[in-house]
């Protein structure tokens, strides 16, 4: 397959997935069929896309054959490559479990057209190689997310749909306004191309101070700590399969938005770039961890401790070794598995237990011992215990600040570890080992009758808690593929020969 | 020309930002417009002031001429699209928050982070009032 | 809506908007139109023939439900980047053909998918807010 073919495919899918269901909107059960399928379309496309970056390769294509610094590139390096696979994981892991339980509301409410353009907008962000390009993913993204957040009307939602809309609005502005900024310093729009011009820029402390108001765009995005004020509001409101689908995706967009333009077009190193995001990452952690801790309602501590993660992924950029960097790549793919596998137990305790209120719920390793293991797989693996996924990854990250001499930040990685496994034990605690109150005791024989639902909901679980068992059990080839990742993207000219071709480039700047 | 503009940036995105501080739900709305537009006049000042000659090459002619810079046009030609999609959809979302909870004040809309203690404030407001609750109230 | 006036003269803005809709988005390659406004003008012109007769009326003169249509143009936007995927090209680099002086495009399929969504897009919005 041709690069044009494997870049162009993920984006592909998606958007047949909207086309078709838009025109199934009256045939719920099509809809189904067409998610499904298109969403496993895209997780073979994207496994074809790794495969050929697998070595180091850049993919470059130019949408509409316009060349370089004046068309939209699009990009597949190893990153793009590996979040995209991710991408395609959830979206065929969430689809099988939205098909169970309220599924036929949802889908009445335009379900499927949304969660399918949600994707859209998610792979087209990790595959563009144009600033511009991003923020028109990044709406793509947050309009099906708007509408996804929306789903149902319910009081609690609007309430919360009013919060994430305001802010998430305000901060994609600021990231038109950045664009805005940088176009006007240096007349080009292509990152590859910006990579090239911006080191020549002779006010350093202009592209600086751009470089930061990004920050606070992306940021904003990613959630990290004074901006996280939309995740908590709101995510707690939506249904378990959207929530799990935001949970995985939509601030790890901001976090490979960060992670992109601050290796690519902007210098960590430059002014105080490093040392900012390094206090933001140990407050972030921090913060997260706290909220986390304060709360009993199963979603709204999982939603703090999306936050708290964010930390530990910016903690990685901020040290911005090639170790560090690579740990970071690596804490997401860990990451994404993990946290949306929490949102979808989270629903299964709902379910089974009959409520999200810890104080509710109990008794449930009693009648459901496979279920009790189920969640300590992803949930021991967040806090970082071995063999799991999250071992390995917080141990690169923690490694990699210990190399570069930053102790503190270490050691606040290590305690928001054990805070986490605080966390994640209460869970436990409640919802598994305490005596079930008597609602619980009724909704685990509801739960217990219906096969179909269970069978829907374990699935992806059990797929998902398996991929976390693997990383942690033969974690070499991970790692080692994150860390290559790293030094992709440290050393961008293989990134700008892949788009601008080699030699001297022509400049996309303007001339009247 | 361009510093005049620039101050007109600048004035709107403080008028932007003194509106979606405010705690009257329409108010913010109109401080998203505004920072909208705030951002268009960005991107235009970022491509220069230039000629006012529409980029458009002449009849016969194979290569563009002079003319003002034409790919701040397009990107804020995207951009207005897409904030106006944008606002449609934020001024449907606070009427119907609006229609379902009579009140503008972002202060009184509780219901995803009700305020803690051990009673939430008026009992009636918790809970939904009857009628009001549509069928997908049982999505989740 | 109940008018008598909206209601007689909506009889003629509705063919002469199409009419006109169609046009636009013809001459949108090299001129000023294009899917999107043609789409616009056409989406005006059935909102001025539904305003007055209500959402029934509106969901009779179109056969199919406008969310249809925004499938559809997506659909057709979609298709029309293929061509340029199968010759080993760019996704949506166009292909012409000039059979008989004609210019033929791939950017016309991409065109009228765009008017099809913005169609259909507008009508769903109206759709919601129309009185039976």
């Amino acid at each position: 397959m041709n690069a044009h073919l494997l870049l162009s495919l993920p984006i592909i899918w998606p958007l047949l997935g909207v086309a078709l269901c838009c025109m199934l909107w009256s045939r719920p059960r099509a809809q189904r069929i067409t998610s499904l399928v298109v969403s496993a379309g895209l997780l073979l496309s994207s496994l074809a896309l790794l495969a050929a970056t697998w070595d180091g390769t850049v993919l470059a294509t130019q949408f509409g054959g316009w060349a370089a610094p004046f068309g939209i590139s699009f990009v597949g390096d190893m990153l793009s490559a590996a979040m995209v696979v991710i991408t395609g994981l959830m979206a065929v892991a969430v689809g099988i479990y939205g098909l169970a339980g309220d599924a036929e509301a949802r889908e009445a409410a335009f379900y499927h057209p949304l969660y399918q353009g949600l994707l859209l907008g998610v792979t087209g962000a990790f595959l563009t190689g144009d600033i511009f390009n991003l923020y028109v993913w990044f709406e793509v993204m947050l309009i099906s997310s708007f509408g996804l957040l929306a789903l149902g009307g319910t009081r609690e939602q609007l309430d919360a749909g009013v919060k994430y809309v305001t802010l998430n609005l305000v901060a994609t502005t600021l990231f038109l306004i950045c664009v805005a900024f940088l176009y006007g310093l240096t007349g080009s729009l292509n990152m590859a191309d910006l990579a090239r011009i911006l080191p020549t820029i002779d006010n350093q402390g202009l592209v600086t101070t751009i470089a930061v108001l990004f920050l606070v765009a992306f940021g904003s995005k990613a959630a990290v700590f004074p901006l996280f004020f939309w995740l908590p509001a709101s995510y707690h409101t939506a249904s378990a399969p959207i929530v799990a689908i935001f949970a995985a995706l939509l601030t790890k967009v901001g976090v490979y938005a960060i992670l992109r333009s601050f290796t690519l077009i902007f210098d960590l190193s430059l002014g105080f770039t490093a040392p900012v995001i390094g206090i933001v990452a140990a407050l972030t952690m921090v913060t997260g961890v706290l909220g986390a801790a304060a709360h009993f309602d199963v979603r709204k501590i999982l939603s703090f401790h999306i936050i708290s993660q964010i930390g530990y992924m910016l903690l990685g950029i901020a040290v911005a070794t090639p170790l560090a960097i690579g740990g970071a790549i690596l804490y997401v793919i860990h990451h994404i598995i993990v946290k949306a596998n929490l949102f979808l137990l989270a629903g299964v305790i709902n379910r089974a237990g009959g409520s999200f209120e810890l104080k509710e719920v109990g008794g449930l390793y009693k009648t459901l011992p496979w279920l009790g293991v189920l969640f300590l797989v992803p949930a021991l693996s967040l806090a970082g215990l071995p063999p799991l996924s999250g071992f390995w990854s917080k141990f690169v990250v923690v490694k990699a600040s210990l190399d570069a001499g930053h102790a503190l930040l270490a050691a606040t990685a290590l305690a928001v570890g054990v805070l986490t496994l605080y966390s994640m034990l209460k869970i436990w605690n409640e919802a598994f080992w305490k005596a079930a109150p008597a609602a619980s005791t009724a909704a685990t024989e509801r739960w217990l009758a219906d096969t179909g639902t269970r069978r829907a909901m374990l699935t992806p679980i059990i797929i998902l808690a398996a991929i976390t068992m693997t990383i942690g059990v033969v974690a070499e080839p991970f790692i080692a593929f994150s860390l290559r990742a790293g030094e992709q993207l440290l050393d961008k000219s293989a990134y700008v020969e892949a788009v601008l071709g080699p030699g001297p480039q022509r400049s996309a700047e303007w001339q009247p | 020309m361009e510093p005049v503009f620039a101050l007109a940036f600048g004035v709107l995105v403080a008028a932007s930002t003194y509106l979606i501080m405010s705690r009257n739900v329409l108010r913010i709305v109109l401080g998203l417009l505004v920072l909208g537009n705030a951002a268009n006049l960005s991107i235009f000042l970022a491509g220069r002031m230039g000629t006012r000659t529409p980029p458009l090459v002449p009849e016969g002619a194979t290569t563009l001429v002079g003319g003002a810079n034409p790919l701040p046009q397009a990107l804020i030609l995207t951009a207005i699209v897409i904030s106006f999609a944008l606002i449609a959809f934020t001024v449907i979302l606070f009427e119907s928050a609006h229609r379902r909870f009579g009140t503008l004040d972002t202060e009184a809309l509780r219901d995803a982070e009700p305020k803690p203690g051990p009673k939430p404030a008026p009992a009636a407001a918790a809970a939904p009032v009857a009628g009001d609750v549509p069928a997908a109230e049982t999505v989740r | 809506m109940n008018s008598l006036i909206l209601l007689t003269s909506s009889r003629i803005v509705l063919p002469v908007a199409m009419l006109f809709s169609v046009y636009v988005l013809l001459r949108g390659h090299n001129e000023p139109g294009g899917g999107f406004v043609g789409g616009l003008i056409a989406a005006a012109g059935i909102a001025v023939h539904s305003l007055p007769r209500g959402r029934s009326a509106l969901l009779r003169l179109l056969k199919v439900s406008p969310k249809t249509l925004i499938g559809a143009g997506l659909a057709l936007a979609l298709l029309s980047g293929l061509p340029g995927l199968l010759l080993a090209e760019p996704y949506l680099k166009h292909q012409w053909a000039f059979p008989g002086g004609l210019p033929l495009s791939t950017t016309l399929i991409f065109d009228i998918g765009v008017y099809l969504s913005v169609v259909g897009a507008v009508l769903t919005f109206l759709a919601y807010y129309l009185e039976e």
